[in-house]
């Protein structure tokens, strides 16, 4: 027989599901959970200075490692601060543990010190959400919340805990299995038959791959598909390192950002291979007018995924990764030169916008710059602006690199507290944070646990003094009336940061900008690189919002 | 009662929150329920809420959202369920 309380049953069941470090911060309501964790000599607390902070950090572990990762949160504000970081969770797949304190039960629903709805707040940005009603519940459901959040398409799942639970003793006979992945959907051998067939008498085919790809690990199934079958490879934000930059079948990441022959080659295909993908707007422009001429067949793990936003001739549940190793053998090789041939002559007449070699004139070229330095096991992570469009068309990226950034929701202040979580979790890899001001603002208190934590985490900050793509679309669909995204204070970073105890590096006039960027990248712990960008500096091609994808401004012309 | 209605009868776990989890779906899509009714079935574990709903393009939709739910078992069309909803209509009026 066992005999414990509520917490200290839930610090054992996180420590058996393999947990090593949790982020957080204590409150009122979760006093009896960090009691418990201070006893654990198996999980180390990481002390973040905002909860989303904590979120994020969990975010960064989770999407290094693909393995769950958990984070606490008092009640009330909190739950709410924390809620962002799940929403981004949700949005992106990510599968993220939120412990929540609550106020004990019987004040529940009275408006109590610290009492907001965590539960119900928590419903529609949540894969699943619990609040444990019972201490021993918690048998069940701690095992079961990571069974959820790994199975199928993963995600985030909330326990909201009330302090006379943690605090209830609970006597058992026997330690529940832990939670873990449940197997992916079996597919119908008629479908693969169906999508084999369109692909073989396909005569301009292309494959669109997404987040799911890099979740399933499926780059190198995609890679030989697309040899085989001579089919060009157009990737989401979310799938930029399932196959090797420079492979000459790779086409970037299409949509909004696009390079303009990315979204013609779409323009004219006749079959798309969407895998792992869920027909975003920021991807497709405006679905009716995506790829007007293309059969879909479309393969997700979620059913509601599929045929959610536009008919597929074939939709297929399952894990792309198993459903690419049974489609594979049945393809004919077929070199499709016609069809090739037309897409480099799209890329002749519209030439790519990306810098070939790294360099320091332009914010592009400075990040492809920063990735030759970085080596092809960088975990590279972003916050969300024009840095973060900049990174992902111009980064040399690698299978084996991790591309850490807010795809769905989008969440500036992202950056910081995810690239920490990276660096505790794989502290033998090279972290880069490349971030805008506006963004690293958002979070900017979490140097202080990067600083505490000594994670190794180089921030290259470029900084344009406003809103990048605020003022981007400002100029462009407002006539250029520049409200509000303009910031009359110009922080000194590099004092902040040294305020924080980190190392900073400036480029702003450097004679060698080379030798900086060197020496910075090559220290070990939290590192600034402030980089002075110019306002100006535009993220070309762009589609308007709303817009098809044919529709695009800019970037006519060889940078 | 309109021809172009349906009945969702939907199987799930009967706990408070799972009437917010199947009711979110709806109205976060601005999908408007018409009717609702809920009871507890073999001794209280599982409860059965049939939603009386307008036939709409969204509605395969809506079903497999559903059936994502933890707590949903099962989800089916049961469109001769509208009459029910015609005479609890007259009970209710009473």
């Amino acid at each position: 027989m066992f005999s414990m309380t509520g917490a200290q049953l839930t610090i054992s069941l996180l420590e058996r599901q393999g947990i090593r470090t949790i982020a957080g911060i204590p409150g009122g309501a979760n006093l009896p959970l960090y009691d418990a964790l201070s006893h654990s000599t198996r999980i180390r607390h990481v002390l973040t200075r905002h909860e989303q902070g904590a979120g994020f950090l969990a975010q960064g572990m989770a999407r290094v490692t693909g393995r769950p990762a958990v984070c606490f949160a008092t009640s009330g504000p909190g739950a709410t601060n924390i809620l962002t970081a799940i929403a981004d969770a949700k949005l992106d797949s990510i599968p993220v543990i939120c412990i929540t304190g609550q106020v004990p039960r019987a004040m529940i629903g009275t408006d109590a010190f610290q009492e907001v709805d965590t539960y119900g707040m928590s419903i529609p940005v949540t894969k699943h959400n619990f609040l444990v009603r019972q201490a021993a519940d918690l048998l069940r459901i701690i095992p079961e919340a990571f069974s959820i959040a790994t199975s199928g398409r993963p995600g985030p799942v909330l326990i909201d805990i009330p302090r006379d639970v943690q605090l209830e003793r609970v006597t058992f006979e026997s330690w529940p299995e832990t939670g873990g992945s449940e197997p992916a959907p079996a597919f119908f051998d008629a479908d693969l038959e169906a999508a084999v067939n369109m692909i073989n008498a396909a005569r301009r085919p292309v494959l669109w791959i997404g987040g799911g790809v890099v979740a399933a690990g499926a780059g190198g199934e995609i890679l030989e598909l697309a040899e085989r079958a001579s089919m060009p490879v157009a990737s989401t934000l979310m799938g930029l390192t399932a196959i090797p930059h420079d492979h000459p079948l790779r086409m970037g990441m299409l949509g909004m950002h696009a390079q303009r022959h990315t979204n013609m080659a779409l323009e004219a295909c006749d079959l798309i291979l969407a895998a792992g993908v869920r027909f975003d707007d920021r991807a497709t422009g405006k679905v009716q007018e995506f790829c007007p001429q293309a059969k879909v067949i479309h393969i997700d793990i979620d059913h509601s995924e599929l045929e959610k936003l536009r008919p597929a001739s074939v939709a297929i549940l399952g894990d792309v990764g198993e459903v690419l190793r049974a489609l594979l053998p049945k393809i004919s090789p077929v070199p499709r030169s016609e069809w090739l041939e037309y897409i480099e002559a799209l890329k002749r007449a519209f030439p790519s916008q990306i810098p070939v070699k790294g360099g320091h004139a332009t914010p592009q070229e400075l990040i492809r710059r920063v990735g030759e330095l970085s080596g092809d096991r960088a975990v590279v992570v972003t916050d969300v602006g024009k840095h973060q469009m900049w990174a992902a068309q111009s980064y040399p990226f690698e299978p084996g690199m991790s591309w850490l950034t807010s795809g769905g929701l989008g969440t500036m202040g992202f950056g910081l507290p995810a690239a920490i979580g990276a660096a505790l979790a794989a502290p033998e890899r090279k972290v880069v944070c490349i971030s805008g001001d506006g963004s690293l603002l958002m979070n900017i208190q979490e140097m202080a646990t990067a600083a505490e934590q000594g994670a190794d985490v180089t921030v290259i900050l470029l900084n344009n003094v406003c809103l990048g793509l605020v003022h981007q679309q400002q100029e462009l669909f407002f006539k250029a009336n520049y409200f509000s995204s303009i910031y009359e204070v110009n922080v000194d970073f590099p004092r902040i940061a040294s305020g924080f105890g980190w190392k900073t590096w400036d480029l702003a006039g450097a004679q060698d900008p080379d030798a900086v960027l060197r020496e910075a990248l090559s220290h070990k712990g939290p590192a600034l690189i402030h980089v002075p960008v110019d306002r100006d500096e535009k993220v070309w091609p762009m589609v308007p919002p709303g817009a098809a994808n044919r529709t695009m401004l800019g970037g006519e012309n060889n940078a | 009662m309109p021809d172009s209605r349906t009945v969702l009868d939907v199987l799930v776990n009967n706990h408070p929150g799972v009437m917010s989890h199947v009711c979110g779906l709806f109205s976060r899509r601005a999908f408007n329920v018409e009717a609702i009714l809920c009871l507890p079935m073999d001794g209280g574990e599982e409860s059965r809420i049939w939603l009386l709903v307008n036939e709409d393009d969204r509605l395969e939709q809506m079903i497999r959202q559903m059936r994502k739910l933890q707590d949903v078992h099962d989800v089916r069309l049961r469109p001769a369920a509208a009459e029910t909803f015609a005479r609890l209509g007259e009970v209710m009026r009473d």
